[in-house]
């Protein structure tokens, strides 16, 4: 049992939980995910580390509700206990002094960018970040990636703060201002990675990216997590989670990330209250690594 | 070699023995349970078993036993239950098997001590196997006497991994006093016996019953722990204090075909398919939440032979699938699976496509599997492994639809243990390298056996090794050497 020592909404349907894991926090390295069960039936999804603190023994995740697990992720209180965590699992960050990064951050990706944008900063690269959100209150993590960043640029769909527009308009005008930029992590939704890439690419940039394919045992056992890096099978759970963007297939990405987008609704549709009906795609309302990537929920 | 009492209780002369038919064993019939997942074997009554157990002509050279991979005492077992002592007999098995329930369910007899029965030259041979599964659900029923426990020794044993070469371990080297920690990184102890083998053929009971047993005489047990990730080899010796450490960490990743369309929605490894069903019950979605694709009224298609490929397309079948394929490569001779499989397997329906290869895997327009590519195949020269190695027939192409497949065509070394372990030598394909008769490592101290030095193989084998490295491990923490 993982014991729950602070909880606390970041935004609407966000929520930080610190737990008590001190094997994991002592083996944790930016990058890194764990694998999480909340109750007896329960599912196993895949969730950041998005910080771990080793004399304390504890870990903190960062959780955004869009299916069953993770809503019920969100309604932990302190006191409360996970069933099994399970970590610390992925290759961590490759954390090198290369000269100047932008770090993108989309939604609750935010989160997952964080510890590596530290490491990195630690290194002595020169951090610009982007932060980009729907709107105002979703934003997240603001003062901690100010803290690690030498400049952090917020972005808003409805311009509600910071500039009005998606992460990718932000890069491109750093790229169309000469900026020099040596590396690019990007960790977001499927199709802001895919859109990150697709900017870097004719440049040349080396872009990293953290994917969140369904996932089961991440030990490497089940193959439900393969994707396609240069037409090749690799198993995001031990060959990844972080890939090189521009080698990264993100459509076939998109379309297995939406296999179980039935199963998933009727699950949450037992599980909400009547009125909430399911609506439509949720599979890439998720960020990656920080949402269940596993029958999603 | 033969005990002082033995052909004491079988009375019948030699070859009124072999006039007794080999006792059928009582199973659900086909038609009811490719609708549950309830166990296909229902095991023999008393009776049944008294009446099988006289058919063993009781040699005194057993190649039963020497066939055996762990050496069970068949003669001296089988004629405990011909004099009736049942519980005798369970403990006759356990001086050598430590989960008789389990193999007595998963174990291929007819490759090991029934394929080497006296009886078979001219009849069927002894239900072993059986007779084996009887007493300890026998034993289960009236209730396991607990074990003794040994004084302490003082030493402190790490194994990595739950599965049957590991359980071994385990339970033998508790057995001699030794403190004894099971680290396991799925949130259920059992390994493959509990992710990999469905309810139907070893239901989960069994194993908790083995694990009961395994707590009861000290094992301690803990989850969440992969071990390379959540802590390394070496920090478990050098900071946690372990003695020695047995990695038993079973066969590690799918392998995939490499032809195209194999990222289609509806295409799965057997380990993840088997892994949602068996580990997460999604047989049971939405009462648990791990889902698994709706496969009623859908066609579904595994490929390859062996038990694991049966497991899952025998798994579809229960889900509702409207029509279900086995695609094999070579022909009936050359599957791995155990004959009662497939027998089993033929009786519920399914359609078997010997010497045929999947190509290519068809896709809707939409990303979702609607159909496979496949050609016919013929078997020219035996390969390394012995058998006829399958080459495709040229023009021989046709395409089958399909809503999901399958793909059961082995596993690869999981090199997570080897990366993070400082001299630690394998093998070209990344498994483990163990000593075959001692599972001694290049490290002083670390043993390791199962599928992880082996490459994919048997219960049995696993445990076999379990057995050979108990040994030599309870040599090396008596003596210091190995």
């Amino acid at each position: 049992m993982f014991r729950i020592l602070q909880a606390e909404f970041l935004a609407p349907g966000i929520k930080r939980l610190v737990l008590g894991a001190p094997r994991i926090a002592r083996k944790h390295q930016p990058g890194q995910f764990v694998i999480v069960r909340v109750h007896e039936r329960g599912e196993r999804i895949p969730l950041t580390i998005a910080d771990s603190d080793r004399e304390r023994g504890v870990i903190t995740i960062v959780v955004q509700s869009v299916g069953k697990t993770t809503h019920l992720l969100n309604s932990l209180e302190p006191g409360d206990s996970l069933l099994d965590v399970l970590g610390p699992l992925g290759k961590p960050s490759d954390i090198r002094a290369v000269g100047t990064v932008v770090v993108i951050g989309g939604g609750v990706g935010t989160a997952m960018a964080y510890p590596t944008a530290a490491a990195l900063k630690r290194v002595g690269n020169r951090i610009i970040s982007i932060i980009g959100a729907r709107t105002k209150e979703m934003v997240i993590l603001e003062d901690e990636m100010c803290a690690v960043s030498d400049t952090l640029l917020a972005m808003t769909n409805d311009g509600s703060y910071g500039d009005k527009g998606i992460v990718t308009d932000k890069l491109r005008d750093l790229l169309e201002s000469d900026t020099r930029i040596d590396m690019v992590l990007a960790v977001g939704p499927v199709v802001m990675m895919k859109a990150v890439a697709e900017v870097t690419r004719p440049r040349h940039i080396r872009t990293i990216v953290s994917l969140n394919p369904i996932m089961i045992d991440g030990t490497g056992m089940c193959g439900g997590c393969r994707v396609l890096i240069d037409g090749k099978s690799q198993f995001a759970c031990i060959d990844g989670p972080e890939f090189d963007g521009h080698r990264v297939n993100f459509d076939i990405l998109l379309q297995r990330n939406a296999t179980y987008q039935k199963e998933e609704c009727r699950l949450m549709a037992e599980f909400r209250r009547p009125q909430t009906a399911c609506s439509g795609p949720v599979a890439d309302a998720r960020a990656p690594g920080l949402v269940p990537q596993s029958g999603g929920s | 070699m033969a005990p002082p009492t033995r052909g004491s209780a079988n009375l019948l002369p030699l070859k009124e023995r072999m006039k007794i038919p080999r006792q059928a064993m009582p199973e659900q019939p086909a038609e009811l349970r490719i609708t549950n997942f309830d166990e296909v074997n229902l095991g023999y009554s008393e009776e049944l078993a008294r009446q099988e157990a006289l058919r063993c002509l009781g040699c005194a050279k057993p190649a039963c036993s020497v066939r055996c991979p762990v050496g069970v005492k068949v003669p001296e077992f089988v004629e405990l239950i011909v004099a009736g002592d049942f519980r005798g007999a369970a403990a006759k098995m356990r001086e050598d098997n430590v989960l008789p329930a389990v193999t007595g369910r998963v174990c291929p007899h007819e490759d090991h001590c029934e394929g080497a029965c006296l009886l078979s030259k001219k009849v069927k041979p002894l239900g072993i196997g059986y007779l084996e599964r009887f007493i300890a659900d026998y034993e289960q029923r009236m209730g396991v006497l607990s074990p003794v426990k040994a004084p302490p020794s003082g030493k402190k044993m790490a194994i990595v991994g739950s599965g049957p070469s590991g359980l071994t371990v385990a339970g033998d080297l508790r057995q001699k006093g030794h403190a004894v920690r099971v680290f396991e990184a799925l949130h259920e102890l059992g390994g493959v016996l509990v992710y990999g083998i469905p309810e139907f053929r070893l239901p989960k009971r069994i194993i908790h019953q083995q694990l009961d047993y395994m707590r009861a005489m000290g094992v301690e047990f803990e989850t969440d722990v992969a071990v390379g990730r959540t802590v390394t080899v070496d920090e478990l010796m050098e900071e946690e204090g372990y003695d020695a450490i047995f990695i038993g960490t079973g066969a590690g990743s799918p392998l995939f075909m490499n032809i195209p369309g194999e990222h289609l929605n509806g295409v799965y490894s057997a380990n993840e398919f088997l892994t949602r069903l068996n580990l997460m019950k999604a047989y049971l979605f939405p009462y648990y939440d791990q889902p698994v694709l709706d496969l009623r009224g859908k066609d579904v298609a595994v490929i390859g032979g062996g038990n694991t490929a049966l497991d899952a397309i025998r798994s579809a079948l229960r889900l509702g699938a409207r029509k279900a394929y086995v695609i094999y490569r070579r022909s009936e001779a050359e599957m791995p699976a155990r004959a009662e499989e497939v027998e089993h397997a033929r009786q519920e329906g399914i359609a078997f496509w010997m010497l045929t290869n999947p190509i290519e895997f068809l896709s809707d327009g939409k990303g979702w599997l609607d159909g496979v590519r496949c050609v016919r195949m013929e078997l020219a020269e035996p390969d390394a492994s012995g058998r006829r190695r399958p080459v495709p027939l040229p023009g021989s192409e046709f395409e089958l639809p399909l809503s999901v497949a399958v793909l059961a065509v082995g596993t690869s070394a999981n090199l997570l243990i080897q990366r993070t372990t400082r001299g630690l030598e394998t093998d070209k394909r990344g498994y483990i390298q163990a000593d075959p008769l001692t599972q001694r490592t290049s490290r002083k101290g670390i043993f390791a056996g199962g599928d992880i030095v082996t490459g994919s193989a048997t219960v049995i084998s696993a445990m076999s090794a379990g057995r050979r490295a108990a040994k030599s491990i309870h040599e090396y923490l008596t003596t210091g050497e190995s």
